[in-house]
């Protein structure tokens, strides 16, 4: 019988495999990528938490629906931000995005 | 306790769902990740349908495995510049690997076990609320009606933001 925890479980897996990408990988998109897993993570969390220990209403399917509204937001600012950095520097390497060091 | 169908569906769409996140970060050219990707968002709109959130997983078909991925793969055809095989090496530096590794198992393992060991499972799953679209438009229009039109205006602003970002100082 699957229950709540199966459900809360995939969704750290997920989590996990979000965070290992963002340590180890070096293009930035990539790592845009790894961010969206774990918001996705994050979605399956609410909608499972609303299913199982609140059925009445349906808030937590609402929050999911502003993720997905912030996460579509930050994808594009990041992708746009992404390819005027590529501009300049002609790599999306992130060891070379050093603008803000000094 | 038997194994009934839902357990066998459940499997295979959590095992699609975990197997091309791994994909994703395991992958060394960025457009076999993008395609990986657009399987992770797939799985994960099923993980939302068999919860009984229909609503939730056409919006994420629509906006994530539709748009945001679409998005994605033109960002990399315009900042692909070397071998498409050579596009998303991984990190060379070994010791952030490890710290990677380490911090995303202490999570898994840590968050998991305490899961496991919870008394979350007691929790069996209810009939979900029979309109769940007209429940979402009461919330979104009623209560949270503040929420709803920040995120309008968070969308808009993403837009204008993104538009002059890409766009660049062509004098």
């Amino acid at each position: 019988m699957i229950g709540l925890n199966h459900y809360l479980l995939l969704a750290t897996i997920l989590f996990g495999i979000g965070v290992y990408g963002i340590f180890a990988k070096r293009n930035a998109i990539a790592i845009l990528m790894s961010i969206e897993l774990m918001l996705n993570a994050v979605n399956i969390n609410f909608v499972a938490i609303n299913k199982f220990i609140e059925p009445g209403n349906t808030v937590g399917q609402l929050f999911a629906i502003f993720i997905i509204v912030v996460a579509a937001a930050e994808v594009s600012v990041g992708l746009a931000l992404i390819i005027s950095i590529y501009r300049h520097k002609k790599s999306v390497n992130l060891s070379d995005f050093n603008l803000m060091k000094w | 306790m038997s194994i009934t169908m839902n357990d066998v569906i459940f499997v295979g769409i959590s095992s699609l769902t975990i197997l091309s996140a791994l994909g994703v970060v395991l992958s060394r050219n960025i457009v076999h990740s993008a395609l990986a990707l657009i399987l992770t968002f797939l799985g994960v709109a099923l993980t939302f349908f068999q919860l009984g959130a229909g609503f939730i997983g056409l919006v994420q078909i629509l906006v994530y495995a539709g748009a945001i991925s679409v998005l994605i793969i033109f960002a990399i055809m315009l900042v692909m510049n070397v071998d498409a095989d050579k596009t998303n090496q991984p990190n060379p530096s070994r010791e952030i690997h490890f710290w990677g590794a380490l911090l995303a198992l202490v999570l898994i393992i840590g968050l998991g076990s305490s899961i496991w060991h919870s008394n979350l499972s007691m929790f069996l799953g209810h009939q979900p609320v029979a309109d769940a679209v007209g429940a979402l438009a009461d919330l979104m229009l009623g209560k949270y009606v503040v929420a709803f039109e920040a995120a309008a205006i968070l969308l808009l602003l993403a837009m204008v933001g993104s538009i002059i970002l890409a766009r660049g100082d062509d004098e």
